[in-house]
């Protein structure tokens, strides 16, 4: 299908990664003096904000990713969230990254298919990058690579038409195809059904561009119009006020893609009960693919070199859980169906003798620049484990 | 005036695809078949018309020469020609012609990916029968490949390319009536909103071009030389063939439509889109004054639903067929 779907896939569903990721934060943090040396304090959140944000938009992985090229498999992608989420000093167990990415993924399903024109899926992508320069907005080092891609979407995308648009919109939607995962917030607000479908309006404005249905009009040979009809039904349309902004600063008007976490409003999830569908489409994603290696491709590889940070000892004081306890995430990991498992394949670098090479000297580009706040005890016991590697 | 009766279930979801919904009525035969595509396959299933019986089959796209990625279908249609009938699948590698079953693949045509920029997306979509002899299909350059089909065998050629639109093809339609006098009796539509209308035979010849206006045309019929456009923006417009005349606008949808059907003995028009909606409209032509005339039958709101695929079950439009983006189910709704 579309060969220009992934940036928008990709940075779409990071905004709302970092979107869980610091509700999650503020609602472990405690205050900075109480902190015993295990906990989470705001100074830690912001810096797992900054090393994610800055990993996510390293010059080359954005190179690479708006390269034109096909949508990553379910797997593959997963994989590189799972690296993005493990690039500062945050670890999340297998059972609270599911969440994490299930969370991220009906969230983005939702946006794309509410989305009242196709070209409406950058107005989402927007509303992302302006939530994700605000996350960062006392660090300018990190704001220009956010800008930067800014630029990049803009130039990328503003000149393609709605049919383009449209054919890129139902490249992600074959992607999400057959998710009907349940999300309590969404469940909540009634915008999903207890089937884990989405709710679709049936009133409010069109999109822009569009008239409201119910004017027939018809013209005669000449062009003039004889003869002048409405029809009605159950839909309850409205003229929209004005069309969003695609510039670099603007009001965007269209609501998708904005926080809808708060402290105040955890997220859990539920698993979809019927799995008749589940299991065939299932089938399908593990079927041998002797190429899947090969999918799992240079992203995946650029991320991977940031194991390396990895804090050495024990990794329990510095874990973010999705959950609201332990046992709950533990539970979760343990009545998780067979067909929802995602399956996430372990990488090793190519054994290529050039690709190596290569690889070394992206790897040491990608070192986190900023200085470490050394403020914190905690940072400096991490510098210190680090440097015991 | 239409009432909902029972579902049939697929084996797997429909995609967002334009005009993702095939039916076939073997003349004389209750049996009734149903396509959908799904992704990377689509769903065969055949019904008898009471609904009791069923007998489902999966087509898979057919890879290209090297299997790394997937291909997806775009779509697939029953092309009934006056000596046979085979179902037709478009795919981003190229096209699939089988026996009206789909046991057998009778013919493999892969897409020339030089015809194509290089920052391109590459796949054939719009499909239809044609001049009584011929299958037509759309590639995303803007060609259209005139395919000849002998009465039987495997023998199949590419007779003739058309190369009038500049956008990927979206749809073509073959007139489903009489054509007046100079009105053609093909029409192929583009991303663009530019439609062409066409004279079938040894040779195609373009009578009339109807220029984009700014909107995809993602479905179109051909009726009695009315050309029946539906567009991006929710609107159906109603063009005179011969002339590329507007004669009727619709504002029918509050979002993009995804197809429309058109059951050739009563002018019946059937229109579905993203909104929810399914609309029933009848054509008709005014006798004195030779004026197009389109009215409003029936509106039917397929909850929660992001329609992709509407067809009448009969040539007199009593009963239609509608499926959904991730919907396993053809909704079927019949004449109260």
């Amino acid at each position: 299908m579309s060969a220009r779907t992934l940036p928008l896939l990709f940075l779409n569903l990071g905004g709302e990664m970092l979107y869980i990721l610091d509700q999650r934060l503020r609602a472990q943090s405690i205050p900075g003096e109480k902190a015993r040396k295990d906990e989470w304090t705001d100074v830690d959140r912001k810096r797992v904000m900054n090393d994610i944000i800055t990993t996510m938009f390293n010059k080359k992985f954005m190179e690479e990713l708006f390269k034109l090229q096909d949508l990553y498999s379910k797997k593959a992608l997963r994989t590189v969230y799972d690296r993005l989420a493990h690039a500062s000093i945050m670890r999340l167990n297998q059972a609270s990254m599911d969440k994490l990415y299930d969370l991220m993924t009906m969230a983005f399903k939702y946006q794309v298919l509410l989305c009242p024109r196709p070209k409406d899926i950058l107005l989402v992508t927007l509303n992302h990058l302006d939530a994700i320069k605000d996350f960062v907005r006392d660090s300018p080092g990190i704001l220009n690579q956010v800008d930067e891609t800014f630029r990049q979407l803009i130039e990328t995308y503003s000149c393609l038409s709605d049919g383009e648009f449209q054919f890129i919109r139902q490249t992600l939607l074959i992607f999400f195809q057959d998710m009907h995962i349940r999300v309590s917030i969404f469940l909540k607000d009634k915008v999903q059904n207890s089937n884990g479908r989405f709710v679709l309006p049936i009133s409010g404005p069109v999109p822009w561009g569009t008239e409201v249905p119910g004017l027939i009009r018809m013209f005669n040979r000449n062009g003039d119009e004889v003869k002048r009809t409405e029809f009605s039904t159950d839909g309850n349309y409205v003229t929209p006020q004005r069309e969003g902004s695609f510039d670099l600063y603007g009001d965007r008007v269209l609501k998708l893609g904005t926080n809808m976490y708060s402290v105040s409003r955890p997220v859990e999830t539920h698993m979809s009960g019927s799995s008749k569908n589940l299991a065939s489409h299932a089938k399908e994603n593990i079927a041998p693919n002797p190429l899947a290696k090969e999918e799992l491709n240079f992203l995946a590889r650029l991320l991977g070199g940031l194991e390396v940070k990895k804090p050495g000892g024990s990794e329990t004081g510095f874990r973010l859980n999705l959950f609201t306890t332990d046992e709950e995430e533990e539970h979760a990991a343990l009545t998780r169906p067979e067909e929802l498992s995602y399956k996430v394949i372990n990488i090793e670098a190519t054994q290529e003798p050039g690709r190596r090479a290569e690889l070394s000297r992206i790897l040491g580009e990608l070192e986190v620049a900023e200085p470490r706040p050394a403020s914190s005890g905690k940072g400096e016991d991490l510098l210190a484990l680090m440097d015991g590697l | 005036m239409y009432r909902k009766e029972k579902s049939i279930q697929l084996k797997s979801s429909s995609a967002a695809l334009y005009n993702n919904l095939s039916v076939l009525r073997p003349p004389g035969r209750q049996l009734a078949c149903f396509s959908a595509v799904h992704g990377p396959s689509l769903s065969l299933v055949s019904a008898t018309a009471d609904g009791l019986g069923f007998c489902h089959r999966q087509l898979q796209a057919k890879e290209g020469g090297m299997a790394v990625s997937p291909s997806f279908l775009t779509q697939a249609a029953w092309c009934v020609l006056p000596s046979r009938v085979l179902l037709v699948l478009t795919s981003q590698k190229g096209i699939q012609m089988y026996e009206s079953d789909g046991s057998i693949m009778v013919y493999w045509h892969a897409l020339d990916i030089m015809e194509h920029r290089p920052a391109q997306a590459v796949f054939a979509r719009g499909i239809a029968a044609a001049g009584g002899r011929f299958i037509c299909v759309g590639t995303s350059s803007g060609l259209v490949l005139v395919f000849d089909i002998p009465p039987k065998g495997t023998n199949i050629t590419v007779s003739e390319v058309l190369e009038q639109h500049h956008d990927a093809i979206t749809d073509i339609a073959a007139e489903l009536g009489q054509a007046p006098d100079g009105a053609g009796d093909l029409v192929t539509a583009d991303d663009a909103g530019t439609l062409c209308v066409w004279s079938t035979g040894e040779e195609f010849t373009l009578l009339s071009k109807i220029p984009a206006s700014g909107c995809t045309c993602s479905s179109v019929k051909l009726w009695n030389g009315i050309v029946a456009a539906g567009y991006g923006n929710g609107q159906i417009r109603l063009y005179e063939a011969a002339t590329g005349l507007l004669r009727a606008e619709v504002n029918a949808h509050a979002r993009w439509i995804y197809a429309l059907d058109l059951a050739p003995q009563t002018g019946k028009l059937l229109s579905g889109a993203e909104d929810s909606f399914v609309h029933v409209w009848k054509l008709s032509r005014n006798p004195d004054t030779e004026d197009v005339e389109i009215e409003h039958c029936h509106a039917e709101c397929v909850t929660d639903t992001q329609v992709c695929g509407a067809r009448f079950c009969d040539p007199e439009g009593n009963s239609f067929a509608v499926t959904g983006y991730d919907l396993s189910e053809i909704f079927r709704y019949g004449r109260a």
